[in-house]
């Protein structure tokens, strides 16, 4: 499909390097549909803005803000929209698998099918777990620990649009080329230049890569604050345990990330320079990159799973009115599972042969991982234990994942044991597990952390029916979509497979597909929460800024908090910051407001992720010069932007009287 | 950090829950720059693993005692080696509060760095000419990339020590540029640590193999 026509003229190929009009697949009906509805919704949006003169304002107070609010909600909503186009992914395959038996070829063929199944993993890795993690840290991190923004704001906003321009060129690829059909990991030789010689590799390794930037970035970024900017008296012990979560998160990330970006460029090299790192013949090693990748990957695991823990300690503690149960042991837990995490990723792939010695070691060091996990559990049982439980939406989702998250650790530590997993290596027990502690943990954590903190950022509630509706959708749409799936990999099923000849496997897979359908309308419901929520928003005020009877500082300015955070900076005595203000009778200050220092936003770091893209572009399509332009662009717009010394101003201090007044007045108005 | 006195006329509890004063908190610039060295020198890491599992992977092609002159290398890790003496002469300057003799320490220390590039480059270029490229072998690929990641950087460094040296020309030793002068020197001085292994581990021991 990509190689050009031999009649391709040596100046089209010079101009456009592998990109001609046969790349745009106007022959296949489905892409051809999605590209038609995804034009017109985008048309609709952008009329939508146009109507509403928003432009300005988008660009201005958006794009190129620098508050790590913004750039928190921001990196939600970009979460939220990859999350639908993952979501469509999982339900084609679904439908496929549910169709494709005997003489029935389903509706997806093989290539096709291949390229779906590694957009979703992709996707639903990078592009709706990691932002929707990275969104959530990046907006409650410096609330919690009483600081006004991160410690390098311009560098925050450039490292969500380097995550935005990632998301771009996988969403491009559906409709220019193809994309990657290696799986979400990219295993040579099988992505190596001779098997996979067109653009969809192309597209996964840049995607990636500049993602990637973006990841390794904001990691450095959030470590830097959370040891450098907390409140005076938050010692490490004091911090609330989200904010500890998020440390451990980015440690693995700045530990972790570089070791993706190494691999991905062997890989690259092996593709455009014709090296020998993962070939087979030339003394080339293709095990090397399966060890490699799963050292960045395992740690990847964590990187995602961590935060939710500290989600669901601050959802359990506040609901159940009571300060966290074995707050240093969770500290410490969290502490051994990031260590932990760098010492199993062999369990990946036990069936390499590494000998029984090897085998053993990673078996063990994956089972002694459920310890830490296992007494995070208890402290979470033990915090609700004789606590005044508060059914709300935050802590639904919470009690979801406990009991989702066990029964995925414990078909984890079966797939730990070496010989059980020379059995279930591949097979689709191993997709059921994956979903069990993705979706049990990542997708309710996610779902949790947004409830919680969805009336801190917009000052009202979601919507509460609506929220139950998608809660029990996805709770019950999880389990028929997954228990199947073990069984069908106890049976033997291997996964990747897109059409079956044994009949009676099919029940299982309608009854998978039924639950598929289930899970998107439980995304559905979280829309339509949304929509109401925002409709009803009047009723839904929160009084005053602390809606839930909350314990940490992000809870003790108003919702949403004003630009600066806080008026004064928090002093910090006890774990629970704000629930010791409250009850040593702390009284929110109303005059003596100071000048305060911000920095201020720019249009860098969106321009240096535009100049990527293109950069990303033409590397994929070999458009040799557009690189070497945009590539020279890059350095030349880092070094202009090197250049601006004028980077930071102050709030005057009536500004900030007068928006800490307005605020006392709401709280009159609400208690009169 | 809670040891602030309580200023006369202000409510005594209020202090107790926020300072009243504006709180700096410290700048993390160097712990940034820190923290991102360490992931660079993890991707070192990986490309000294690959080096280590392939380097032997010779694919009947020749063997690093067939193409390494020593004598060649031992001038290039000098070049690299003074160049970071000259980085500390210039950043003794720059505590010194003396712009000028600053500049022209940097400039010598990007001097050494373009020699140190210069010979790489001359290096390469003679080992793709015999047939050596990075395409012959798994080891000659990793070589490639090892040596040539390292070359990378420090190009780097050169362009970015070009640019802070108009800086400093424009603007002076200012907080903001003593700041970025730290990071280079820090940069610069990791390099070399990568090159000593580099040094070690890929020529001499190659050699020695």
């Amino acid at each position: 499909m990509q190689t050009p026509t031999p009649e391709r003229s040596e100046l089209m190929q010079t101009l456009f390097g592998r990109l001609s009009l046969d790349a745009i697949p106007y022959h296949e009906p489905i892409l051809l549909g999605t590209f038609a509805a995804t034009a017109l919704l985008g048309l609709a949006v952008i009329a939508w803005i146009t109507r509403a003169r928003a432009w300005g304002w988008l660009w201005r107070d958006w794009f190129c803000s620098i508050d790590h609010k913004k750039i928190g909600v921001m990196y939600m909503i970009l979460a939220l929209v990859m999350l639908l186009r993952g979501f469509a992914d999982a339900i084609m395959m679904r439908l496929q698998q549910a169709m494709a038996f005997g003489d029935a070829m389903g509706y997806l063929p093989p290539h096709h099918y291949d390229q779906i199944f590694t957009a979703h993993g992709v996707i639903m890795i990078f592009f709706v777990a990691m932002p929707f993690v990275t969104g959530l840290m990046n907006y409650v991190v410096p609330l919690q620990i009483g600081a006004r923004d991160v410690a390098f704001p311009f560098l925050n906003n450039f490292s969500f649009w380097m995550t935005v321009v990632g998301a771009v060129l996988v969403m491009a690829s559906l409709f220019i080329g193809e994309f990657s059909t290696a799986g979400w990991l990219a295993y040579p030789p099988l992505s190596g230049a001779d098997y996979s010689p067109g653009v969809g590799m192309d597209y996964y390794i840049w995607a990636l890569q500049i993602a990637g930037v973006g990841t390794l970035l904001s990691g450095v970024n959030l470590i830097v604050t959370i040891v450098k900017m907390r409140a005076p008296g938050m010692t490490l012990m004091k911090m609330p345990v989200f904010t500890w979560t998020s440390l451990c998160t980015n440690v693995l990330i700045v530990a972790a990330f570089p070791v993706l970006t190494a691999v991905l460029v062997l890989l690259s090299l092996d593709r455009y320079a014709d090296t020998n790192f993962f070939t087979n013949d030339f003394g080339g090693n293709p095990m090397m990159y399966v060890n490699l990748i799963w050292i960045w990957g395992h740690p990847e695991v964590y990187i995602l799973i961590l935060p939710l823990f500290g989600v669901f300690s601050e959802v359990v503690s506040t609901f159940s009115g009571k300060r966290l149960f074995g707050y240093t042991s969770m500290v410490y837990a969290t502490v051994v599972i990031t260590i932990l995490s760098y010492l199993v990723w062999l369990h990946h792939f036990f069936t390499m042969g590494s000998g029984a010695s090897v085998n053993s070691f990673f078996g063990i060091t994956t089972m002694i991982i459920s310890i830490p996990t296992g007494a995070k559990m208890f402290n979470w049982l033990f915090t609700m234990y004789r606590g005044r439980i508060r059914f709300e939406l935050p802590m639904l989702w919470t009690m979801g994942f406990m009991f989702t998250f066990v029964i995925g650790g414990m078909t984890g530590v079966l797939l730990a044991v070496p010989p059980a997993d020379f059995v279930l290596h591949n097979s689709l027990f191993l997709i059921a597990h994956f979903h069990n502690v993705i979706i049990g943990g990542v997708v309710f954590g996610v779902f949790a952390g947004i409830s919680y903190w969805f009336p801190k950022v917009f000052g009202y509630h979601l919507d509460k029916f609506w929220g139950k509706v998608s809660f029990w959708c996805w709770q019950i749409g999880f389990l028929f979509a997954f228990m199947p799936l073990y069984v069908l990999g106890l049976m033997g099923v291997t996964r990747r497979v897109s059409h079956f000849e044994d009949a009676s496997l099919q029940p299982w897979f309608i009854t998978a597909a039924f639950g598929a359908v289930l899970i998107g309308a439980g995304i559905l419901a979280s829309l339509i929460q949304f929509y109401v929520s925002y409709k009803r928003r009047a009723s839904l005020r929160v009084v005053g800024g602390d809606p839930w009877n909350a314990r940490t500082l992000e809870w003790s300015t108003s919702s949403p908090p004003p630009e600066y955070n806080f008026a004064f900076t928090p002093r910090v005595h006890e774990v629970d910051a704000w629930w010791d203000m409250k009850r040593n009778g702390y009284v929110r200050p109303t005059s003596g407001f100071l000048a305060i220092h911000m920095p201020k936003g720019t249009a860098a770091g969106i321009t240096l992720a535009g100049i990527s893209l293109v950069f990303g572009f033409a590397m994929i399509w070999h458009i040799w010069w557009l690189a070497g332009l945009s590539f020279a662009g890059l350095i030349g717009a880092a070094i202009t932007h090197s250049f601006n010394y004028d980077r930071d101003y102050h709030i005057p201090a009536d500004e900030v009287t007068r928006t800490e007044d307005a605020h006392t007045r709401e709280l009159a108005a609400q208690e009169a | 950090m809670s040891a602030t006195a309580h200023a006369p006329g202000l409510a005594g509890d209020a202090s107790r829950f926020y300072l009243k004063e504006e709180h700096h908190p410290q700048n993390g610039t160097l712990l940034g720059f820190w923290l991102y060295l360490m992931s660079d020198c993890l991707v070192f890491a990986v490309l000294f693993a690959m080096y280590g599992v392939v380097g032997h992977n010779y694919a009947a092609g020749p063997a690093p005692k067939d193409l390494f002159y020593l004598e060649l290398v031992a001038l290039n890790t000098a070049m690299l080696l003074f160049s970071s003496i000259t980085y500390g002469f210039a950043m003794l300057e720059m505590a010194r509060n003396r712009k000028r003799a600053t500049l022209i320490w940097l400039a010598i220390t990007g001097l050494f760095g373009l020699a140190f590039l210069g010979i790489e480059l001359y290096e390469f270029h003679h080992l793709i000419h015999e047939g050596a490229g990075p395409q012959r072998s798994a080891f000659l690929s990793a070589f490639f990339t090892l040596v040539g990641t390292h070359g990378l950087h420090v190009s780097f460094g050169i362009v970015w020590l070009v640019v802070l040296m108009a800086q400093v020309r424009k603007h002076g030793l200012t907080v903001v540029n003593r700041r970025r002068l730290s990071c280079l020197s820090l940069f610069w001085h990791f390099l070399d640590v990568i090159w000593i292994g580099v040094f070690t581990y890929v020529y001499l021991m190659g050699v020695l193999r």
